[in-house]
């Protein structure tokens, strides 16, 4: 939308009113964090964004300089805190790869299968907290409910709830507790029929679609563009997911794992027939697009967490040691992205020779898909601003690192 | 009431003035109850909805107390008037509001004659005096001085009175069906049968009920059309700098005009005191067999008032709990494009019904009192400046 | 197409620019001059056979030792070092490109090392230039904005610079 009126003569005739800034954040209900969005308004109508982060700035890349690799895993939980599993996934294998070390077949499932349940919790937290931006607050408690399962079945597994830890370099931490798996067999069992309850109150709410069907459409071009990645990406009609696509060390982890990337092409989803039509006032690329993404997302989830059971089962073996403190890096650098519920997360490591990483990177998913906020706020009205920013998921932890 | 008394009281004034004071404090005390009970019921309702328990503690097992807890921590809360506010409109706004949507509790009838000011023109009154409570919201959002609250402030402002259009056309046409603006004589011409409601009266006022409905949620604020708070997007809209008493004013005025409104839509629409059957004829609580069984009789009544007027509220808090909010220009689009039009067809279509068929379609059931086309009466209660 | 592909085609079409490359380690390498970069990289995007059209990540790596015992066992000699992360989604092919920048401009120590910037070619460059610029310590000039992103706008030096020294206040706050 142009806000510019077409003939400059008109602007004259019409009632002239002052623009306003207005601070959204960084104490603000729908910023997810603190993020600060300092929007120009005319009325309702924005006629820019400038975000402002950097408030969770907690230097992550310089104290990686001074930890070994291991150390520094508790530093990636605090990044995306929503889906820390994957974030120690990420850096665990970025340094492997520099390593040249492979996991044991045991610990390469248990990877899989903490990666996709913490992808579920992630998703669900997206979910519920959508509808909170746009002013529905039950989907919240319904989305936190089945999260807080998935929670204790990793408090069970490793202490933590949120700073999980357990991936590490070299493997996992421990190996599952008894009846584990059963426990989480239970929950997926009692997790799918709530599936529906989740598009009945939103994806397929009529009040929800006329919210973010056509709002903040980003196009494939400008989707890769700005960079990015996961559901954005892919909400954006892009067919592109490391899991399947990525480095050969990442997609070795899933090796075996039968599952859809989801992505609209020639119109259609992946087996659309069983989820809620797309609706006709949607358009490819717009907020309900990128929601869509995440809730068919949630359901391959579940099928890789099964798939992944069945496949730990059967495996032998230790589920990995985990490398010694003292590990001297080599000479040389390595880069990983993997395929993050946010997005791409890649993590870069400079060897130098010595135990301690040279030089550490975090590149954050959240950070590009935030970048492209600019162009798509421009000329929405202020009620589409959370509506947007929402869809693009991001968390602040992993953006300011 | 007052007539009585002023017989034994001189000067006659005093009489007037003591029986006002009455019913203030009643009705007062009925408002803040409703408020009060109502932010339990609210919490009840939701935690339902959203699969939890909602408060269990406070005041025993089902956290009957919760709300008088609230009440007093927002009272022991600090009164902050922000720095760059204009301290006296930023004090006096929630007043406003909650002297506006109080007042309209005075001619709002609870039951037969149980009304504190008897006014032939009720309807109009309610609908005019509640329609001031958006200046108090106005106010408050502009005396802030935080644009949030200013924001939330003129969206109140668009939404509110945009949507007394559609509300007054949906008014207008059970008055219409029923030839009077007073709402005891409308109350009284629906008793007996369930038929008698005026939502029954012809498919025009039934489409109207929910359309009021709609336009009643959206004028008092309620999800999902309270873009004046529109926490995810304003803060708290006009509400942003209000804490402790002041807001909990605001919060009062809302819940009081909630009830308002509900009640409206009991009183126009859905046979106000009398129950879908006519359950008290039965029994003989009329004014012909005494004053006790009267009393009894419109004590039930008053019940039943009240319970539908709950209802009413506990729709909106369900519909609160389970859509998302609209933006501002969908709001308006459901006003303008949708309310407003379908409200004046209503209008256009009851009038013609009414003209056709004056007497309902419909087989009336037993009359118990007579017809509106009689003067109403005039009540007990009414002051002298009432006519 | 395989990174020696893929340099085989740079040096045919830029002979000068390739500087050099490194094809044997983990993640194969290319070097490009500085001030060729935004023409190698528009290249790199635009030809129908590369399609680089997602660019991952810019990183700034600081070599240089400040413990002068360290220093003398080095095999390098101090210098800045730019990494661009590249992948195609078309072809699924990935490259790594490098650009390597003195410490200091002319060698005047606070003088900041500048390089052209690629954020007209990838709009994913904007932000990641912005955070190379406020941590890494490197110009890019040409950018439309080019502002601190991570620390506040006042703040001095740049964390990631292996010789930068932590203050010991910031606005009065004890920060050590």
């Amino acid at each position: 939308m142009d806000m510019q009126p077409l003939d400059p003569a008109m602007a004259e005739f019409d009632v002239q009113t002052d623009e306003i800034l207005i601070n959204m954040g960084p104490q603000h209900p729908s910023t997810h964090g603190v993020l600060r969005l300092v929007l120009r308004s005319d009325g309702e109508v924005v006629t820019e964004v400038t975000p402002h982060i950097g408030y969770l700035h907690r230097c992550a890349e310089k104290i990686g300089e001074n930890v070994s690799p291991r150390q520094w895993i508790p530093y990636t939980d605090r990044m995306d805190y929503l889906a820390g599993m994957n974030m120690n996934l990420g850096w665990a294998l970025c340094v492997e790869k520099l390593l040249g070390m492979e996991v044991p077949e045991k610990a390469r499932h248990l990877r899989v299968i903490t990666c996709e349940l913490n992808r579920i919790a992630s998703h669900l937290v997206a979910m519920g907290t959508y509808g909170l931006d746009l002013g529905s607050f039950t989907p919240f408690t319904y989305a936190f409910r089945e999260r807080e399962k998935i929670l204790d079945l990793f408090e069970e597994l490793c202490g933590a709830r949120l700073t999980l830890s357990y991936i590490t370099v070299g493997g996992v931490t421990s190996d599952l507790p008894a009846g584990w798996l059963e426990r989480c067999e239970g929950f997926l069992q009692e997790f799918m029929p709530i599936i529906d309850e989740y598009h009945a109150v939103l994806t397929s709410n009529e009040v929800f679609i006329r919210r973010c069907a056509n709002v903040g459409v980003l196009t494939a071009d400008a989707a890769i563009d700005y960079g990015c990645s996961g559901p954005v990406l892919r909400g954006s009609g892009v067919d592109w997911d490391l899991r399947r696509d990525g480095e050969p060390i990442y997609t070795r982890t899933y090796e075996g794992y039968r599952f859809e990337v989801i992505a609209q092409t020639n119109g259609h989803y992946p087996q659309d027939e069983d989820y809620p039509p797309v609706p006709r006032a949607a358009v490819l690329g717009d907020s309900w697009h990128r929601f869509y993404v995440r809730m068919l997302e949630v359901v391959q989830s579940v099928k890789l967490v099964r798939q992944g059971m069945d496949f730990y089962r059967r495996a032998a073996g230790s589920c990995g040691e985990p490398v010694k403190l003292s590990q001297k890096l080599p000479k040389g650098e390595a880069y990983l992205e993997t395929e993050a519920p946010k997005g791409q997360m890649g993590f870069m490591v400079v060897g130098d020779g010595s135990a301690i990483p040279w030089r550490v990177r975090a590149r954050s998913s959240s950070f590009c898909n935030l970048s492209a906020i600019g162009p798509l706020c421009r000329g929405c009205l202020i009620a589409d601003v959370p509506a947007i920013l929402g869809s693009l998921d991001i968390v602040l932890g992993e953006i300011d690192r | 009431m007052a007539e009585y008394l002023a017989q034994y009281i001189t000067p006659p004034w005093l009489a007037y003035l003591l029986v006002a004071l009455v019913q203030c404090v009643l009705l007062l005390a009925v408002a803040v109850v409703v408020a009060g009970g109502y932010t339990w019921v609210e919490r009840k309702v939701a935690g339902r909805v959203q699969d939890r328990l909602g408060p269990t503690r406070v005041g025993g097992r089902f956290g009957w107390l919760q709300a008088l807890a609230d009440g007093l921590k927002l009272l022991c809360k600090e009164d902050l008037v922000p720095g760059s506010a204009d301290a006296m409109l930023f004090r006096m706004a929630p007043y406003i509001s909650f002297c506006a949507s109080f007042s309209v509790f005075l001619a709002l009838p609870f039951a037969d004659g149980w009304v504190a000011q008897r006014l032939d023109v009720g309807i109009f009154f309610i609908l005019a005096v509640a329609g001031v409570e958006v200046f108090g919201v106005i106010l408050g959002g502009y005396a802030s001085g935080s644009k949030w609250s200013l924001f939330g402030a003129m969206r109140e402002a668009a939404q509110v009175v945009s949507y007394e259009v559609p509300l007054a056309l949906c008014a207008v046409i059970p008055v219409m069906a029923a030839g009077t603006m007073d709402l005891v004589s409308i109350g009284q011409m629906q008793t007996g049968w369930l038929s008698n409601w005026l939502v029954f009266h012809d498919p025009f006022t039934f489409v109207t009920f929910w359309v009021y409905f709609t336009c009643a949620t959206a004028s008092v604020n309620r999800a999902p059309f309270d873009l004046a708070e529109a926490e995810s997007e304003l803060v708290a809209g006009f509400l942003t700098e209000y804490s402790g008493f002041r807001w909990s004013i605001f919060f009062m005025a809302e819940y009081a005009s909630m009830f308002v409104v509900s009640g409206l839509a009991a009183i126009l629409f859905c046979g106000g005191w009398n129950g879908p059957l006519p359950i008290t004829s039965w029994l003989g609580l009329t004014a012909d067999n005494g004053p006790i069984l009267a009393f009894l009789g419109n004590f039930l009544g008053a019940c039943n008032f009240t319970a539908k007027a709950c209802l009413g509220m506990i729709v909106m808090v369900w519909a609160r709990w389970t859509l998302p909010r609209l933006r501002i220009d969908q709001v308006m689009t459901v006003c303008l494009k949708y309310c407003v039009p379908l409200a004046a067809a209503m209008l256009l279509g009851a009038m013609l019904w009414t003209y056709t068929w004056p007497n309902g379609l419909i087989l009336k059931s037993v009359r118990l009192l007579p017809a509106a086309s009689q003067t109403p009466a005039v009540s007990t209660a009414s002051a002298p400046g009432a006519h | 197409m395989d990174p020696s592909a893929i340099l085989q085609r740079l040096q045919d079409r830029f002979a000068a620019a390739i500087v050099g490359a490194k094809l044997d380690v983990i993640d194969p390498w290319i070097e490009v001059r500085v001030d060729s970069l935004p023409e190698v990289c528009r290249y790199l995007r635009d030809e129908p056979e590369l399609k680089f059209s997602l660019l991952h990540c810019i990183t700034s790596v600081d070599y240089f030792e400040p413990d002068a015992k360290k220093a003398a066992k080095v095999d390098w000699q101090p210098h800045l070092e730019l990494v661009y992360h590249l992948s195609s989604l078309v072809n699924r092919h990935r490259m790594v490109l490098k650009v390597m920048l003195p410490r200091w401009k002319n060698d005047r120590p606070g003088q900041l090392p500048e390089a052209p910037t690629v954020s007209g070619i990838w709009s994913t460059a904007d932000w990641h230039e912005r955070e190379v610029f406020d941590l890494g310590g490197v110009i890019f000039t040409g950018h439309p904005d080019l502002r601190r992103i991570l620390c506040p706008e006042d703040w001095v030096g740049h964390p990631l610079r292996k010789d930068y020294q932590m203050p010991d206040e910031y606005h009065g706050i004890r920060v050590r």
